[in-house]
């Protein structure tokens, strides 16, 4: 049973992980992937968050009567890695624009065909 | 009872990924996204990450979600379905996840006390930042200070996206034609928005100077800043919007930013110390410190500020451009 | 006075000139400022690679935070020489970018490709001088995020999907990393390298370790284009702007294939990886398949960018072929390699693109008669193909000849014998190329228009890059010295343990303040 309440956190994160895992690498919709693309990298965030946490600690902000603090250094990592994710996201999407432009399509299957006739 | 709440944060958390998978209609998978986002929020608030939560409410939930939207417009809420086979890539995800799962047996038990992680490096950050950087929250000592090579770092990324945006997207030219939000007629809307959007600056302002304090900083400040701005642009029209924030201006905020921020790691060279060594900012090292850590968090807002905005006029531009076709 | 700052200034002053460049919005004002900043880089990294051939390993703080609180730049003469090898690329290929992207991409979009290079250049610099395994994330991303950048400014519109594959494949490798990272941090609590290799080298044999470093050798294999997860890279070098190409097949790859090497022998050590997980004979087959696969699709092919992208995911194979020998021998030949491989490409990819420039096509049937037309450009082109191919008096003969040594050192027949087939194929797919060059007659439709030699701006680069090729084929001092040092100085745990013991009683030191 412990090994259960020990681990049941990180099972679940795994789980969200492999859902966004496979949106990425399965749909055929540019939008889509990078959606799966944001599930992926959030679900990491919070393995990480998991790391940090103390049992019975608090936020990481020094209050009165308060002895026990969870661990700022993976919140500081993942602030980065979201900013990180956003920019990333942002290019993304910004090709995904620019190819529906090119191809008038953002469907992976369609572009290639398209590609293929040159 | 934390545990309780994660564990059903978390299962609703699942049941949105799944629905994500299977739905073809992808305005409502971008909605699910956003919802997805917030749920993580509230899984970082349960585990003490307020700092986190708080960036990933305004960015994944907001940023994001909002770009997301604004790509739909231009490409199509429907995805077709496709014949592909699913079958490469679910056993790519079922090895990547039995390889994960085998890695979770050997890791320290959730939350322990005694966890390598809370035994080490961390230590340092509880005890002694308070004394070092002189600051409460300790989030931002470890951001701005002991790792703010990582933060200059981040904010470089934030300036090569909005490079990225701007050689792929362009930008509006600035008070363009007025094209009918649709949103603009009506009248509860615009009230509303005049009401809102000081209120957001000023919360903003508020954010970036008190995150020494308590949550916050100048990364949230600034997309916070950029949302005020963005809601002006979504209901009163682009052109009126970039005929107050004009995007050259951006342009130069966004590289301002940067400077500032390894300018001051420069200025620490010529006072005799090493790179983002604030100590010698000032006669006093503590004194130093919230100098250093004040200057960079101001230059991570304007360089997010502008970087943020900057990339949404892109998308926006895009958008009018695609209406006046 | 700034010497002791050294290590961090090929980072810094490329970051700073990036922003500066997007002011300064001449383009002409931009190039230059980038080419000089890049030229400095360049002159400060040869400068670090000497002090580190000289006294081992260079360490700064940063923020004046003592490791393993702060972030610390580590260079010993590993990655000081790839430094050299990136700043100096980089160095060439501005000066070469001035004419070419001038026909390439739009006016308008001039400064941003500054802007967008020096930030892939920061990233890269970064990469390789970091100390934390944190860090090295963010900048990985800083790099990628202005290499697709860079990829996208092309004006084909294949460009764009080029770019975005490479974001999707970019990202999922650099996730991989992140978990990798993260697992590593929850075990040992710490993120810097050495720190890491220390509290790393209490464990025998650890299931969340050995996860940890599966999950980053994959994410940077992606990276690196090892076989077969290298299907993003043909497209994005195929279609980005000629002097994109040139920049990411001498120096992207490379750097991953550093971040290979470091996370293999600095923090997990030799030992774990090859013997307690048995990666080696993963790594060689892979590296096998990725040498005959890759240079046999590069024969077929009638792009020539596309058949330089395959032979580059080829040479990456001789590079992981190195590694995989687990000797020092051995990780000293793929060392050698990285350094050669970029001179060779960094000349083949320029000498392509002024073809590109002068012909409008990269097509193999746009080379029928260039050896009259464009002289200068197909030798250089020629030198740099004999260097793939691995003919003596080249620098390419010289990795090759270590490789081959190290190989039978071990008594691998078989592999030795393999790095000789391997060098046949290149034969066939350089030889194609000269052969359209030098015998046979231009196309028709091609002859209305006079095809001119390419200007000076892009053959002297391009000539420089063929020069070293013969310099370091026969003066193999520099080039040799180096490599060795930096393999013995990875490979041989007691040179690092004493760095380690030094470390750890700094942060026991630490920790009982």
């Amino acid at each position: 049973m412990s090994f259960i309440v020990d681990y049941y956190n990180y099972w679940i994160v795994v789980f969200l992980m492999m859902a966004g895992f496979y949106i990425v690498i399965s749909a055929n919709n540019l939008v889509k992937k990078i959606v799966g693309l944001n599930i992926f990298q959030t679900s990491v965030f919070m393995m990480y968050i998991s790391i940090g946490k103390v049992q019975g600690g608090s936020a990481p902000i020094v209050a009165d009567g308060i002895t026990s603090y969870s661990n700022p250094l993976p919140h500081v990592l993942i602030l980065t890695a979201i900013v990180v994710g956003v920019a990333t996201t942002a290019v993304g999407l910004a090709l995904v624009v620019r190819i529906k432009r090119a191809y008038g399509t953002v469907e992976e299957n369609e572009f290639e065909d398209k590609d293929a006739l040159i | 009872m934390v545990e309780l709440i994660d564990l059903v944060l978390l299962g609703m958390l699942a049941i949105t990924a799944l629905r994500v998978i299977f739905l073809k209609d992808l305005f409502a998978v971008v909605m699910l996204f956003g919802l997805y986002s917030f749920l993580s929020a509230l899984i970082f608030v349960n585990l003490d990450a307020v700092d986190v939560a708080f960036t990933e409410a305004a960015v994944g939930a907001g940023i994001s979600t909002v770009l997301m939207l604004g790509t739909l417009a231009l490409t199509g809420r429907k995805e077709k379905a496709n014949n592909h086979t699913a079958l490469l890539p679910l056993l790519v995800v079922i090895i990547t996840g039995a390889a994960l799962i085998y890695g979770t047996l050997d890791m320290p038990p959730f939350g322990h006390p005694d966890n390598p992680a809370h035994q080490h490096v961390a230590p340092r950050y509880i005890e002694e930042s308070p004394k070092e950087i002189g600051l409460p929250n300790m989030v931002t000592s470890v951001l701005a200070s002991y790792r703010a090579f990582d933060t200059l770092g981040e904010t470089a990324v934030v300036f090569a996206a909005a490079i990225g945006v701007l050689s792929l997207l362009g930008m509006p030219k600035p008070g363009g034609v007025a094209i009918d939000s649709g949103l603009k007629s009506h009248l509860v809307l615009r009230v509303v928005a005049k009401l809102v959007i000081p209120m957001t600056i000023l919360f903003a302002l508020y954010v970036q100077f008190h995150g020494d304090y308590g949550p916050g900083g100048g990364f949230q400040a600034g997309v916070i800043a950029a949302a005020a701005v963005i809601l002006y642009a979504l209901v009163f029209g682009l052109p009126l919007a970039t005929h107050v924030v004009r995007p050259n201006f951006l342009k130069v905020l966004a590289a301002l930013g940067v400077l500032i921020y390894a300018g001051t790691g420069v200025t620490s060279f010529f006072l005799g110390g090493n790179f983002l060594d604030y100590n010698v900012l000032a006669s006093d090292p503590v004194v130093g410190q919230h100098i250093g850590i004040i200057v960079i968090e101001f230059g991570i807002g304007i360089t997010v500020f502008a970087a943020m905005l900057g990339i949404f006029y892109g998308f926006a531009a895009q958008a009018e451009r695609t209406n006046i076709q | 006075m700034f010497e002791q700052h050294f290590p961090v200034l090929p980072i810094v002053l490329p970051l700073i000139a990036a922003p500066l460049c997007m002011l300064l919005g001449r383009s002409q004002l931009a190039w230059l400022l980038a080419t000089i900043v890049s030229g400095i880089s360049f002159c400060i990294a040869v400068s670090l690679l000497m002090v580190t051939l000289d006294q081992g390993v260079l360490s700064y703080a940063l923020g004046g935070w003592e490791p393993p609180w702060g972030i610390e730049m580590r260079l010993d003469v590993a990655n000081a020489l790839i430094l050299s090898v990136v700043t100096g690329i980089s160095t060439l290929v501005l000066v070469y970018a001035k004419d070419s992207i001038a026909t390439e991409i739009p006016q308008s979009q001039h400064t941003l490709f500054y802007t967008a290079h020096l930030l892939c250049l920061t990233g890269l610099s970064g990469i390789l001088t970091t100390g934390d395994a944190f860090n090295l994330f963010v900048f990985l991303e800083i790099s990628s995020l202005a290499t697709y950048t860079l990829v996208s400014l092309a004006s084909d519109r294949r460009a764009l999907t080029a770019a975005f594959r490479y974001l999707v494949m970019g990202t999922i490798g650099a996730t991989f990393i992140l978990i990798g990272v993260g697992m590593m941090y929850m075990k040992t609590g710490t993120l810097n390298m050495l720190d890491l290799a220390a509290r790393i080298g209490e464990f025998e044999y650890n299931r969340t370790l050995n996860t940890g470093l599966a999950f980053i050798l994959v994410g940077v294999s992606i990276k690196l284009a090892l076989f077969p997860l290298h299907m993003w890279l043909p497209p994005a070098y195929t279609h980005a702007p000629s002097a994109v190409s040139a920049f990411l097949a001498s120096t992207a790859t490379k750097v991953a294939v550093y971040v290979m090497i470091r996370f293999i022998f600095t923090i997990y050590g030799a030992e774990y990886v090859f013997y307690s997980m048995g990666m080696d004979v993963i790594l060689l087959v892979l590296a096998i398949v990725a040498i005959f696969n890759c240079s046999f699709v590069a024969t077929v092919q009638s792009n020539v960018k596309t058949m330089l992208a395959y032979s580059s995911v080829a040479q990456i194979g001789y590079m992981i072929l190195g590694i995989s020998l687990v000797t020092t021998a051995g990780l000293m030949a793929g060392l050698l390699h990285i350094f050669n491989h970029a001179l060779m490409k960094g000349a083949l990819f320029m000498a392509v693109g002024a073809v590109f420039m002068r012909t409008g096509s990269a097509d193999i049937k746009a080379f029928r008669g260039l050896g009259k037309t464009m002289p200068w450009t197909m030798a250089a082109f020629t030198i740099a193909g004999l260097s793939i191919i691995g003919v003596p008096l080249t620098a390419g003969f010289v990795s090759k000849w270590y490789l081959v040594t190290a190989a039978l050192e071990q008594q691998h027949w078989m592999i030795a014998f393999l790095v000789l087939i391997g060098s046949l194929l290149a034969i066939v797919y350089i030889g194609r190329i000269l052969e359209a060059a030098y015998f046979k007659d231009p196309v028709q439709s091609a002859s209305d228009k006079t095809i001119k030699e390419a200007p000076l701006m892009m053959l002297v680069p391009m000539w420089i890059l063929a020069v070293a090729n013969i310099y370091f084929g026969i003066d193999t001092s520099l080039s040799v010295t180096a490599a060795d040092a930096a393999a013995n100085w990875l490979f041989e745990p007691s040179a690092q343990a004493v760095f380690q013991s030094a470390s750890q009683s700094a942060s026991e030191l630490g920790a009982a303040r």
